[in-house]
Parts: structure tokens; sequence; C-alpha cells
């Protein structure tokens, strides 16, 4: 069997799963290498040398020999930790929605230089954002239009006809703005004016600029809602991280209400008592 | 695992059932498969005992979900410990840790598990509805985080903290650091980053001795 030569790549950590009582499986994304599947020995060892190096969500310096099946990470060197995206329980959901689809649409071996560099500038600015949901959306739409899946936002993609910004549909099962004539004829979903506008914004602007822009709350979730169903009709599934997403935006709510039902079932016991 | 034929099906089935737990390679369970062959019965029935004893008579703690075989447990019904902290953790092993250390007079959570958003693990998946409606009335005053310095751990601590934060229960943190024996030079930038922030003043009477 020839020897293979060690590999020396800079990479970002997308996740890890455990293997055995003390290695890891860190799933790489390398500009040259595409996604890299290797062992990290040892990590899970309270003195381990590399464990803080090939943490998820930080880009490195990978020394990597191929192993049996995998490959084994022989020294790990952060060079961005990107802090923020671990300390911040929101700005990690963000990070990890983005790391989810680039673990999903990415092959070992293949070269991936653009979407490496999307990734690594969109890791940055949500580590440095007031605005992690912008940058993440930004993201999303720059994704599909690397990976081919572009939504089309100049001329009806029923009709061809131009559109203006009023009126429109958009349609994820055909792949953008649906004109006014369409959207009547019951093609799409309604796209308002302020989420038309800023999607225009958002393919010429960089993600600093978008996570500036103002957007309310409707507006807000009207983006998320077309985004999100252009994902799933590129990718044919849901993202698992979407959910975690979804918990963390309810979780002061249930609090509240543990509160409540607890102060409830007092009530009821004194009520009970006083019987 | 590969059979030879030069071992016998029994033998080889008892490899095999060894092989499938964690830790144990093909070298190890083949070693451990003859050493019950060789010990003397007493010794193999007491080993098969403990082990359907183990999974006909252990159950879940009605209140800190910890593994126990009488509910509730031991630590939560000691009453020398304090009913006002409560450490939440995320296996039953970690508990056995901290009790070595014998830094905890408070009770304990199990959540049997960390959120891994990723994998499709969240809440629902742990015991946090539990933990929850211990925190309603007012016996609690301090709930101490103390989830693996990981990006799971972080994950399900930074869950917890919005949720508990809401119920206006205190919430701590175990602190990041340098572990005993470790080397500066090697450490990470976020471990050095905790470890400077979490600093702590040294007593000058101590140092001067």
């Amino acid at each position: 069997m020839p020897r293979i030569r060690p590999i020396r790549t800079e990479a970002i950590v997308l996740r890890q799963r455990p293997l055995g009582d003390a290695d890891r499986i860190c799933v790489l994304f390398s500009p040259t290498r595409g996604r890299i599947e290797a062992v990290a020995k040892g990590v899970r060892k309270p003195l381990s040398k590399m464990s803080g190096h090939v943490e998820p969500l930080s880009r490195g310096q990978f020394g990597l020999a191929q192993g049996r099946s995998l490959f084994v990470i022989t020294d790990a060197q952060t060079l961005d930790p990107w802090s923020p995206l671990h300390d911040d329980v929101e700005r990690m959901t963000e990070a990890l929605a983005m790391a989810e689809l680039v673990d999903r649409s990415t092959d070992a071996e293949v070269s991936s230089g653009p979407l490496y560099q999307l990734l690594r500038r969109s890791l940055e600015s949500l580590a440095s954002t007031q605005s992690p949901a912008a940058v993440r959306r930004w993201f999303t739409l720059r994704f599909l239009d690397q990976q081919g899946y572009q939504p089309e936002l100049d001329a009806c993609v029923r009709c061809r006809t131009e559109v203006g910004p009023e009126g429109n549909g958009y349609s994820a099962v055909d792949g953008g703005v649906v004109c006014p004539n369409c959207h009547g004829a019951g093609h799409g979903q309604r796209l308002t004016s302020p989420v038309f506008r800023l999607l225009r914004y958002m393919r010429r602007s960089s993600a600093q600029s978008t996570a500036q822009v103002r957007v309310d709350a409707q507006a807000s979730a009207e983006l998320e809602r077309h985004l999100s169903m252009s994902l799933e009709q590129a990718l044919d599934a849901r993202l698992r991280s979407s959910s975690f997403a979804e918990d963390l935006a309810r979780a002061e709510t249930i609090g509240r209400s543990a509160v409540q039902s607890a102060a409830e079932s007092e009530r009821e016991e004194q009520r009970r008592a006083a019987i | 695992m590969q059979r030879s034929p030069a071992t016998a099906p029994t033998i080889a089935r008892l490899i095999e059932a060894f092989h499938r737990l964690p830790g144990i390679g093909p070298k190890s369970a083949q070693r451990l498969a003859y050493h019950v062959l060789r010990a003397p019965r007493a010794e193999a029935e007491a080993l098969s005992e403990a082990l359907l004893e183990v999974k006909d008579s252990t159950r879940l703690c009605a209140v800190c979900q910890n593994i126990t075989d009488a509910d509730p447990c031991a630590v939560c019904l000691d009453p020398q410990r304090s009913d006002s902290t409560i450490c939440v953790v995320e296996e039953p092993l970690d508990v056995a840790a901290i009790e070595r250390a014998g830094v905890h007079r408070g009770r304990y959570h199990v959540l049997h598990g960390a959120i891994s958003p990723m994998d499709g693990v969240g809440p629902e998946d742990l015991k946090v509805r539990e933990l929850l409606s211990r925190l309603g009335d007012a016996t609690v005053e301090e709930v101490i985080l103390a989830m693996n310095p990981n990006l799971e751990g972080e994950a399900t601590a930074g869950y917890l903290s919005r949720v508990i934060g809401a119920m206006g229960v205190r919430i701590t943190r175990i602190a990041h650091g340098l572990p005993v024996g470790a080397d500066v030079e090697y450490a990470d930038e976020r471990t050095l980053r905790a470890a400077m922030t979490h600093r702590v003043e040294v007593d000058r009477e101590e140092g001067s001795d």
C-alpha cells in the first residue's frame, strides 16, 4: 500500500462526536480538501493538550495523518477561537445552523474554497454582531446562491416579466419571486415590499451592512419563512439545529409558566387545607 | 469481530459480549472471557447475579433523577444536606465525581445528557421538566450549572439560564480554567481567557509564612 504523506491544512471545526472512552471524531472543513473526518486522540482526558484546539466553531491549523479508516489529528493550533460564539447561546445557535448547513452539503476531498471563505466571513461577523439572526439569514441567502439554488429576485419565476417591489409573491418551489399577476393567480406566498427590498439588499451587501438594517419582527418572521422554505427545498430536509432555535425562543415563557403553575398548585393546596 | 474456528462458540459469545462494553477492545474482551472461564464457579455466579440485579433493582430517583435502588435516593433523603442549592449535572457519573471531591453539600439534579442541536437532542429529551418542577417554590435559592465546558455543555447551560432566569432563581456556573497539572504554554485561548477572567486574589497572610 502506498504511504500517504501527512497533511497540513487550515480548517473550521464543524462538529464533534465521542469515540471510545477518551477520543473524539472531529468533522473539519478545509478550503482545499472539503469535509474531513479525523480522530482527536485523548481529547476527553482532563490534561489533553489538544482538547481546547479542536472545539467546534473555531478555526485552526491541523496536522493530519492517514489512519486505518479515518485521519488522525497529530497536532492542532487554534487560529481563531471565536469565543463570543461559545459564550452567547444565541450566537452559538446561529453558528450551529451555519455549520450544519455546510456539514450536510459538502463532501470529502472536494476543494471548497468559496464556501469556506463564506463560512469563515460569516462566523467572524457573527462573533462581533449585535444581530446574530440577520447574519445567519445573510449566510443562508449566499449559501443558496453558491450552491446553485440562487433565488430569482429580478424577474417572475413563472412568466419571466421584470418585477417591481409591490404586490409580489415568493415561491420556494419555483425558486424565487412571483409577479403580482402570477401571485394573484394563486402562485407563491405573499412577499411584502420591505422584505423584497431587504432580500435584494442582502444579495449586494456584506453581512455587517445587512446586520445594521433595522427589521421589524413581522418582516423578520416573513424573511425567515421564505429563506427556510428555500433551504428545505434545496436540502430536501429541515435543519436539526433549527428546533433548538425555537426551544431557545420559548425558554423564558417556559420559565414564567413554571412559576405560575407552581403558584397555582400552592394556592390549590392552601384551599384544600382550608376546607 | 472475527471469530476464530479454534475458539469454542460459547467462549466466542462471551468475548463478543465483553467487546460490546465501552472501552473494551478485542484483546481485553478475550482476556476477560478467559479470566471468567478459569475463575471459580462462585465468582462467575456473583458476576452474573450482579449484572442481573443492576438491571432489575435500579431505577431513577423521582426527585433528582439519579440512578438509585431506593426511591428517593440517599442523597435526596439526607437531612444534613441543604435544600437551598441544587447542582445540575449531565450524567450520574458526574454526581459521583463531585461527591468524591466533597465540595457540594446541597442536592443534585441529573439531566441524563446535554443539548446537542446538530444531533437533534433538545431540552425535551432531557430531565429539564423535572428540574423546573423542583424550582417552583421558594426553597431553592441557587442552581449550580455543572455542565461540561464543551459546545453541548454551553448550549445546555445557555438554555437553562434562560428558563431558570425567568423563574427568578439565582444561577451560577462552575468555573472554567486550567486543570491541576496542566501547562500554561499548551492551553488554548478560550481556557486562558476563562482562567484570567476568573482569577482570584492571593491571600497575603498565607503567602508570607
